[in-house]
């Protein structure tokens, strides 16, 4: 059976500042797991992604003191690591849709539309949830 | 993040060092974009060899300048990508339609 070895968690401001803290911080959670630097680029990739996303879609046009994005790390025995990123904004009308490679509801912002598809290749599954309260991405990443 | 630019010989060659995210490519865009309009250069080169982090928001800085730079007909080339970058270009399915060079 896989017990929970360890976990953190953080909330931030909705701020593109934070996508760097939101790498930092993960990167520290995992330093000492005995991760590749490829295994770890992996991981700060999806987890860029899914901040961004959260920051750049979920709370478009809403005021960033207000907006509030929450990461959580879990590492479990059977060596898996699970990323949690959950915003409360305003949702993906169309998951299937916002899944295609290149598609993008911000073309002007000179977006590629490959977030999501980045974190479905990088990470072992992806999970996403969303309803105009909110949008949550869960992500496994096999550390070996 | 930091950049650094040079001009020479109709070249304008720009070394991004550092992570190329959503907070820090506008501030690369608009230093390219101005550069190419003050340089008009006959090539513009990325180089890469510093760049230690790039996610979805650095391929959409490379595509929209790949687009730019073709429509105005200059070169476009980048350098000495690192091996994580190469695997998001690659993933994107882009990567045979740019210039690469590994110096
Ligand atoms: N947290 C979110 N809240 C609301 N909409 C989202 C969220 N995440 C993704 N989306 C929607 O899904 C689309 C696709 O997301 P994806 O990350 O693949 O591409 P992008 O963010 O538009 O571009 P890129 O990630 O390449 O910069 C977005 O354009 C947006 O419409
Ligand atoms: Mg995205």
């Amino acid at each position: 059976m896989k017990t929970l070895k360890n976990k953190a968690k953080t909330q931030f401001l909705a701020l593109s500042e934070n996508e760097s803290f939101a790498r930092i911080f993960t990167a520290g959670f995992v330093r000492n797991l005995g991760v590749t630097p490829s295994l770890l680029a992996d991981i700060k990739t999806v987890v860029s992604e899914a901040v961004t996303n959260a920051i750049v879609h979920g709370y478009r046009g809403r005021d960033a003191e207000s907006s509030l994005v929450f990461l959580e790390l879990k590492y479990y025995s059977d060596k898996t690591l699970i990323i949690t990123v959950t915003d409360r904004g305003c949702g993906i009308p169309d998951i299937e849709e916002a899944m295609q490679p290149f598609f993008t509801t911000d073309a002007e912002g000179e977006r590629s539309g490959m977030g999501l598809p980045i974190m479905d290749a990088f990470s072992d599954s992806l999970r996403l949830t969303s309803s105009p309260k909110g949008t949550r991405v869960t992500m496994k990443k096999k550390l070996l | 993040m930091k950049t650094q630019s040079a001009f020479k010989n109709g070249e304008y060659i720009v070394r991004i060092s550092g992570d190329i995210d959503h907070h820090t490519t506008l501030g690369i865009r608009e230093e390219i974009d101005a550069g190419l309009v003050t340089n008009k250069p006959k090539r513009l080169i990325l180089d890469l060899s510093e760049t230690d982090f790039m996610d979805s928001s650095g391929l959409g800085l490379i595509l929209g300048r790949l687009r730019k730079c073709t429509e105005a007909q200059i070169g476009f080339v980048l350098v000495n990508p690192r091996p994580p970058v190469i695997k998001i270009l690659r993933l994107a399915g882009v990567e045979k339609m740019l210039d690469i060079r590994i110096l």
